[in-house]
């Protein structure tokens, strides 16, 4: 495999003289396991390797791709770029290249987990499937690493690494199923049985479903459907979207509810990341909403320049503005089990899924719950219910006085969120399985 | 390349593999993105592997290499078959694959004009000229236009014989327009299922005219920002072709799968209300709901000469007279169910495992049309153009948002509807079927970004559609 950085000066010192040039290239592995039906079936691996140019010549911008960076497929990229530049309009926009600067030490790298033997994985596997004996289990585990580097022709030179590791996976019994979960920088550190614990005891939990009507319910929220409101929510920090007028953020204004809190922060050590963007700019620490008020967007380099402001680091080498990567919600001090207690008559919700937008100003999404939703009565679960569906705004849903608690049990999830569980005053359930 | 997929192939079988087949791939893509006028991406690609596919015990174990070297190619298959045999520590039945003939072929999906022989400028302009359009008309807030082409080769070497050639070429492009108003915004496009794409050349692009659109699809999204609210209740419903494609591929491409069927894709993609048990038995909708997969379609998006098994494209009845009868399969789990291979498993490029992907599943037409369906309807909504789909993970309870919808009343289409939305039931929903448009207003409709899989996968399938009505369907389902 050919070195990162030294594939991003090769392609620099080709482009020349001839424009303004910024390559990134990265190399590594990424295998992952695949179970069903307690045993598995697709279990898979690849080397990869790809490079990126983007050039201006005078404000005339193009970007191309490879995995083929040897056999002259460099100057192949090269030339066809700068090709494709002399097509483009000028962009008066075009805010130049990311100057030198040092980026942040992130270390997020585990060489262990990189070249992880495909048997580790098996044995995360086998010690999930174990965790429930009598029942159907199906998920993946997977290992990753890579090396990454950027370099651009304003001299701007930069290298980073990362690995990460997860377990997600399902109990199923004939009618519920459970899920639990890891993820880490580390496949050390992921513990199958643990997550298969968690999974079985659910699936288990939810065996004999209670029936439940749509409508309006008190809800705990566990982290991964936290996750996938901020996936959603995240756009609406994107400086690109805010000033297309598509956000719903208000900026200084008491939108969400005080005891939320939000930032982006790829430099935290609980973070997988590395320490630039995809143009070059370090990566630093964003506040983007301090309880419950909004406070900041997200920047890359074009639309800073336009705001008269800085790149924050969240550039993704396009014009789709800057999109926060590393979100942390801050915790609260109850456990999740104290959240539950303080329920009368609510739902405990672990998954959300297949969630779709209809307008990224209202924020409603619908979607459905999955792999456990549970009744709670007087602060006790009392049994599963079937999976529901639901059409709520989830801006809506963190307005002031609907965030009953936070829970201390923020966690990372799917390497880009660490979030905790929340309780919240109501959510709009519009049907079921049935209808 | 089919040196380096021999060499694969016979890398995983000195390892160990009881069977293995490679598939060496060079593609090419081209995407280009215009906003408000300007052009603003202009990117391409190009990609070239050998991923190999090995056989021990109850699993697949898959390497790929970007290495366009005979000996990486060798060391691929040593890997793919390495990994195979560490799935033995949670190890399940032995996987046997159904028969299929073996072949030795070249198939190319044919063309008039390849798109990279377009010149990027001439693309570019196109783009330009119609998003300003669209950004000319006031109250347009974000006008976009995309178009993307593939180019792809592949050669497939399998340990049974198979050496089999492919060349396809694939575009498409799509336009949009966004009125951003007070509280919300409403969005218009033009297109398809988020644009039209076909195993075609450029004259797709030529042939869907986007300046004869541009001025009317802007005009259309303001237009929406004053439209009424769609009304809730329980109402006839008549679906837009475009939207019925989006359907047919939720609530029956994905839930005929027969790997979700065996429960394979359980944790992730999910599973399928449908039981084998039931095939042959099971009423999935009325009798005028006829669905084939046919993979042999000229132009349609998910067609091709032979999957990536290298079992030859083919056509299946799935529902025949409103009874369900055929699933989309592989070679595996062909085996494991007892039924013919269908020829539906494809892989996302050289560098992921060949899976059950489907290929053009549609709605053969009816003899109705559009306009009968909306003169025989005294209160009713019709919705178009596909906004927002959800559906869960058994592809039972689904709901669709559109980008317009219209009430009907007395025979005749009424007041314009914003934020149109409808839910149900599959086998409830199908069941109400009650008309269905005609051959002249049957167009082959594709998706180019289908997920699936674990690394995620993105499939090219097509879905055959026309205009359908269907009776007391839930609608306007609201947040507040």
């Amino acid at each position: 495999m050919l070195d990162p950085l030294e594939t991003c000066d090769r392609l620099v010192e080709l482009v020349g003289a001839r424009a303004e040039a910024e390559a990134a290239c990265s190399t590594g592995r990424s295998a992952l396991t695949r179970f069903a039906n307690s045993s598995i079936h697709q279990n898979v691996a690849e080397d990869f390797l790809w490079a990126r140019l983007r050039v201006s010549v005078g404000g005339r911008l193009a970007s191309a791709g490879t995995d083929r960076p040897d056999a002259g497929g460099l100057e192949r990229l090269v030339e066809r770029t700068l090709a494709a530049a002399q097509m483009r309009a000028v962009d008066p926009e075009w805010p130049g290249l990311a100057p030198r600067a040092p980026a942040p030490d992130v270390s997020s790298y585990d060489e262990a987990t990189h070249l992880a033997d495909p048997a580790l994985r098996a044995e995360v596997v086998r010690q999930f499937v174990d965790a429930g004996p009598g029942l159907n289990g199906a998920g993946f585990c997977d290992s990753n690493g890579s090396h990454s580097a950027f370099a651009n022709s304003a001299g701007q030179r930069l290298v980073g690494r990362s690995s990460s590791a997860t377990i997600e996976a399902i109990h199923r019994t004939t009618t519920s199923d459970g899920r639990g979960w890891q993820s880490s920088s580390r496949l050390s550190d992921i513990d199958g049985a643990a997550a298969g614990r968690i999974a079985a005891e659910k699936a288990r939990r939810g065996d004999d479903l209670l029936e439940l009507e749509a409508g309006r319910y008190e809800v705990v929220l566990e982290p991964s459907c936290v996750a996938d409101m901020l996936d959603f929510l995240r756009d609406g920090f994107n400086a690109r979207t805010y000033e297309e007028g598509r956000s719903f953020v208000e900026l200084g204004e008491a939108q969400l509810d005080p005891a939320f809190t939000l930032w982006d922060d790829a430099t935290d050590p609980r973070a997988i990341s590395r320490g630039f963007d995809a143009e070059g700019t370090p990566k630093r620490r964003v506040d983007l909403v301090t309880e419950g008020v909004p406070v900041a967007l997200c920047h890359d380099r074009k639309t800073a320049a336009k705001a008269g402001t800085e790149s924050t680091g969240h550039g993704f080498g396009g014009d789709g503005g800057g999109i926060a990567t590393n979100l942390f919600v801050a915790p609260g001090g109850r456990t999740p089990a104290e959240l539950i207690a303080s329920v009368g008559r609510g739902l405990l919700v672990t998954e959300f899924w297949y969630t779709r937008i209809l307008d990224p100003k209202t924020q409603v999404v619908t979607g459905l719950t999955r792999n456990g939703t549970f009744l709670i009565e007087g602060g006790r679960v009392v049994g599963g219910v079937p999976n529901l569906r639901f059409t709520q705004s989830y801006v809506d849903a963190l307005r002031p006085g609907n965030v009953l608690g936070v829970g201390d049990d923020a966690r990372l999830f799917d390497g880009t969120y660490h979030v905790p569980t929340v309780h919240l005053a109501e959510w709009n359930f519009t049907g079921g399985a049935k209808g | 390349m089919y040196d380096l997929a021999e060499a694969a192939v016979e890398g995983a079988l000195a390892a160990g593999a009881t069977y293995a087949d490679a598939r060496a791939m060079v593609t090419g893509s081209e995407g280009l993105g215009a906003r408000n006028g300007v052009l603003e991406r202009l990117s391409q690609n190009e990609s070239a592997g050998v991923g190999v596919r090995a056989l021990i015990g109850s699993s697949w174990g898959f390497f790929a290499t970007p290495d366009p070297s005979v000996a990486a190619a060798t060391k691929a298959g040593h890997e793919a078959a390495a990994i195979a045999k560490a799935s033995a520590v949670v190890a399940g039945p032995p996987v046997e694959l159904a028969d299929v003939g073996v072949a030795q072929a070249h198939w190319d999906s044919g063309w008039q004009e390849h798109p990279f022989d377009v010149p990027l400028s001439e693309r570019g302009d196109l783009l330009v000229e119609v998003t300003a359009t669209m950004k000319a008309v006031d109250g347009v807030g974000v006008a976009s236009g995309h178009m993307h082409a593939w180019d792809t080769q592949k050669w497939f070497v399998s340990s049974q014989g198979h050496r089999i050639s492919q060349h396809l070429v694939e575009c498409g492009t799509s336009i949009e327009a966004t009125a951003v108003g007070e509280a919300e915004t409403q969005r218009r496009s033009y297109g398809g299922i988020g644009g039209t794409w076909g195993t075609r050349g450029y004259e797709m692009v030529r042939d869907a005219d986007l300046p004869g659109h541009a001025q009317r699809v802007g005009e259309e999204a303001v237009e929406l920002l004053s439209a009424a609210e769609c009304p809730s209740g329980v109402t006839d419903l008549i679906l837009g072709r475009e939207q019925l494609a989006l359907q047919i591929h939720e609530s029956v491409g994905h839930a005929i799968e027969l790997d979700r069927i065996l429960g394979w894709e359980a944790a992730f993609a999910g599973t399928s209300f449908l039981d084998l048990r039931e095939l042959g038995r099971f009423r999935y909708g009325s009798e005028l709901m006829n669905i084939v997969a046919d993979a042999t379609l000229p132009g349609a998006l998910g067609s091709f000469g032979y999957d990536d098994e290298g079992t030859p494209a083919q056509r299946v009845d799935i529902v025949k007279d409103g009874v369900w009868v055929g699933v989309l399969s592989g070679r595996d789990s062909a085996h494991v169910a007892g039924l013919p291979p269908g020829g539906m498993v494809r892989g996302d490029g050289w560098n992921r495992l060949p899976m059950v992907r489907m290929t053009n599943v549609g709605l053969l037409p009816g003899e109705s049309s559009l306009d009968e369906m909306i003169g025989a309807t005294d209160d009713g909504v019709y919705m178009e153009t596909n906004r927002s789909w959800s559906i869960d993970d058994k592809r039972l309870n689904f709901q669709f948002g559109c980008e317009r919808g219209y009430e009907v009343k007395n025979g005749k289409l009424g007041r314009l509807l914003r934020n149109p939305t409808y839910t149900g039931i599959t086998p409830e929903f199908w069941a109400s079927l009650d008309m269905l448009g005609g051959a002249d207003e049957w167009v082959f409709w594709g998706t180019p970004n289908c997920g699936k899989g674990q690394p995620s996968q993105y499939g090219h399938t097509g879905h055959p559609s026309v205009p359908a009505r269907f009776r007391g369907v839930r609608v306007g389902v609201k947040s507040r």
